[in-house]
């Protein structure tokens, strides 16, 4: 049954990415529509896919790096489903679908490995992982935004007007585009890690020693948004300065989700 | 039925002729009343805009030739002598007629290929038209289905996709940086034929605030009240740039009027803010320094002039999916003719049939005394049903052939075998 929705939701993926590059060179208003619909099935094939792998091993799918990067998928969707209709603009759809597909294909194709079972459990504790993961993707848009924005500035600037930079997101649109995404993303890592404390705190604060290096590698990943939504205010910082900061913090919320869960944390591993 | 066009436009008739030529809105009325009460339409049309003039007609029966009337007509309304009129004049008649209407619609009889304008002038012509009930059911359909070719082409070609002028260029470039411009500021140096093209293009996109600068405060001042702008003294500079998103200067200097040290102060003071400069002063107006101010983006006469050029070949790459948009929509027009005519033409066969067939009855009963009045009118009603008999079969076969062009050869072939030109519809 996983298999059906796995191969369901690539379809779905695929097809959207397709209209979504085709309604980048066209502007077709129709072409669009299909290709957010095709989105929406394919989140709600995703969702399947996520629960029937979820009952199939009896937890939530985030204790193995397959769930934690199909989540992370499925909520960068989310994310840019919300972003995209708040904002009416989906040309960047083009731009954000091969990011999903890559960790979708990556959860699914790499072999599976055993399992980091958290002595932490309950609702709580869910919620801390899942909206961890939400403000993970809400950054990485706001780092394709932020490149978007760089790239398209830098024709805008050399004069070198393709086919694409007419169809692009005007800069001013994208700069709010990303700041919005940075916004969900810092709620909800605050809401997320305070969750986490209530958790650990809860139920097995005596597995835990309440000092984690990847505590302070979150609050130092939290600073550096709170700073770029700061200065991304600025005179001397608004533009293609604010947005090289936006995709520099996102490589440091990469190194924060591999090598810092992976090498250095105790208690976090895949998210 | 059949459709006539005569017209001229800037490929056929100088400037001087088409002005001669063009109709007010209320000057189309009155032609197209005149057009059809002295018997020369029945159904009629005017379409008239600074490139083109052109009358659209259901020509009446008896009227055969009504183009040449046409001719006529339109040298007497606008008291043209007709050697000046005729050797730009053009006429098509249906299906070209169709067809040069449908790529007028679609932007591709317009002098700017793909220009958006002359959609809405087709709409505003035909409803004024329809209105005043001087369209009837096939100008109607003809006009219906060229506004939706015309939306088609827009909307599934890239033919009016990109602009194709420097000032709407410029404003397109505006709209990558800031996205609409109804909240946006924006300042016009110079009151030249530039600068005014240029506003009139601001005015379309509803910019949020106008403010003009010029040397003779006078010619800032007309521009101001006509545009509903704002004028600044010539030379506050510091005051004046501080407040504008978008800068055109179309000057005529020697050197330039803002240099990247004025720019500079500029930025610093409206917080660097993105800044969008056009320069379309010959020589240019603005330092080519300033390009490299962060947030400055400024875009030269030569750059517009380039990126206008790299459109106008790009709109030509779409003329064929567009021309093939037209030729679908022909068919469907012509296919709707066909059956129309088909229906018109069994109707007068009929009638033709009834008529023959009375006035057959009359004088071959009329010696024969012994049939009642009721014998008579039953005899009458036999032969009108062996009629209708005779012509289902053929009707229903006509009705359902499939393919187009054998269809009209049909139409054609029972109009000429069965009906005298008096009768034909």
């Amino acid at each position: 049954m996983n298999h059906t929705f796995v191969i369901l939701t690539v379809l779905a993926y695929l097809l959207s990415m397709g209209l979504y590059v085709q309604f980048l060179y066209t502007g077709k208003e129709m072409t669009g529509r299909l290709a957010t619909l095709l989105m929406f099935l394919g989140l709600g094939a995703h969702y399947l896919a996520l629960l029937v792998s979820a009952k199939a091993t009896h937890t939530v799918p985030y204790h193995d790096l397959q769930g934690a990067m199909s989540l992370f998928g499925w909520l960068l969707a989310v994310t840019y489903l919300c972003v995209e209709i708040y904002h009416r603009q989906r040309t960047v759809g083009a731009f954000v679908m091969p990011v999903i597909l890559l960790f979708f294909f990556a959860a699914n194709l790499m072999p599976s490995r055993p399992q980091t079972v958290s002595p932490v459990h309950g609702v709580v504790f869910a919620l801390h992982v899942t909206l961890s993961i939400l403000a993970y993707a809400a950054f990485a848009l706001s780092c394709v935004l932020s490149l978007i924005y760089l790239g398209e500035e830098r024709l805008l600037r050399m004069r070198k007007l393709g086919e694409v930079v007419w169809r692009l997101p005007p800069l001013e649109l994208l700069e709010r585009m990303s700041h919005t995404s940075v916004l969900v993303g810092l709620v909800t890592i605050v809401v997320g890690t305070s969750l986490g404390f209530l958790a650990v705190d809860r139920n097995v604060a005596e597995h835990y020693s309440y000092f984690d290096p990847k505590y302070v590698f979150t609050l130092f990943v939290l600073l550096l948004y709170v700073v770029y939504f700061r200065l991304a205010r600025t005179a001397a910082w608004r533009g293609a300065r604010a947005s090289k900061l936006c995709v520099f913090n996102f490589l440091l919320v990469v190194v924060n989700f591999a090598v810092v869960n992976l090498f250095i944390s105790q208690h976090h591993r895949y998210f | 039925m059949e459709i006539v066009l005569v017209g001229l436009n800037f490929r056929t008739a100088p400037v001087e002729v088409r002005e001669k030529v063009s109709f007010s809105a209320e000057q189309a009325q009155r032609a197209a009343e005149e057009l059809r009460a002295q018997g020369i339409l029945e159904e009629t049309l005017v379409l008239s805009t600074c490139n083109r003039s052109e009358v659209y007609g259901v020509r009446a029966s008896a009227n055969r030739e009504s183009a040449g009337a046409l001719s006529t007509f339109l040298s007497s309304f606008h008291s043209v002598r007709a050697d000046l009129l005729n050797p730009s004049l053009y006429h098509h008649y249906d299906h070209d007629a169709v067809r040069h209407l449908f790529r007028v619609s679609a932007g591709l009889e317009s002098m700017l290929l793909g220009e958006a304008e002359i959609l809405g002038q087709v709409r505003e012509a035909y409803l004024r038209a329809q209105e005043t009930h001087l369209t009837g059911p096939v100008l109607n359909r003809l006009f219906q289905a060229a506004l939706e070719v015309g939306k088609r082409v827009r909307a599934e070609t890239e033919l009016g996709a990109r602009p194709m002028g420097v000032a709407s260029a410029g404003m397109k470039l505006a709209e990558r940086i800031f996205g609409k411009l109804n909240d946006r500021t924006a300042l016009v140096l110079g009151a030249g034929t530039i600068s005014e093209h240029v506003i009139s293009q601001l005015r379309d996109r509803k910019i949020g605030r106008l403010y003009l600068m010029n040397r003779s405060q006078e010619k800032a001042e007309e521009f101001a009240r006509q545009y509903n702008g704002k004028v600044m003294e010539w030379g506050a500079w510091d005051a004046a740039l501080k407040l504008p998103d978008i800068i055109v200067a179309a000057v005529g200097v020697q050197e330039p009027l803002l240099t990247k040290a004025l720019i500079e102060r500029s930025m610093s003071a409206r917080g660097n803010r993105a800044l969008f400069l056009m320069d379309l002063g010959m020589p240019r107006n603005v330092d080519p320094a300033v390009a490299s101010l962060y947030n400055a983006y400024l875009y030269t006469m030569d750059n517009l002039t380039e990126i206008v050029q790299q459109n106008r070949t790009a709109r030509q790459s779409e003329v064929p999916k567009a021309e093939s948009l037209v030729e679908e929509h022909l068919a469907k027009f012509i296919s709707w003719q066909a059956s129309v005519e088909l229906i018109g033409v069994l109707d007068t066969l009929r009638d033709s049939l009834k008529q023959r067939r009375a006035s057959f009855l009359h004088e071959r009963l009329s010696g024969m005394n012994h049939f009642s009045s009721e014998d008579r009118e039953h005899i009458g009603a036999l032969m009108d049903e062996l009629i209708e008999k005779l012509l289902i079969a053929p009707a229903e076969r006509l009705r359902s052939e499939k393919e187009l062009r054998k269809k009209i050869r049909n139409v054609e072939i029972i109009r000429e075998l069965y009906l005298s030109d008096r009768e034909k519809p």
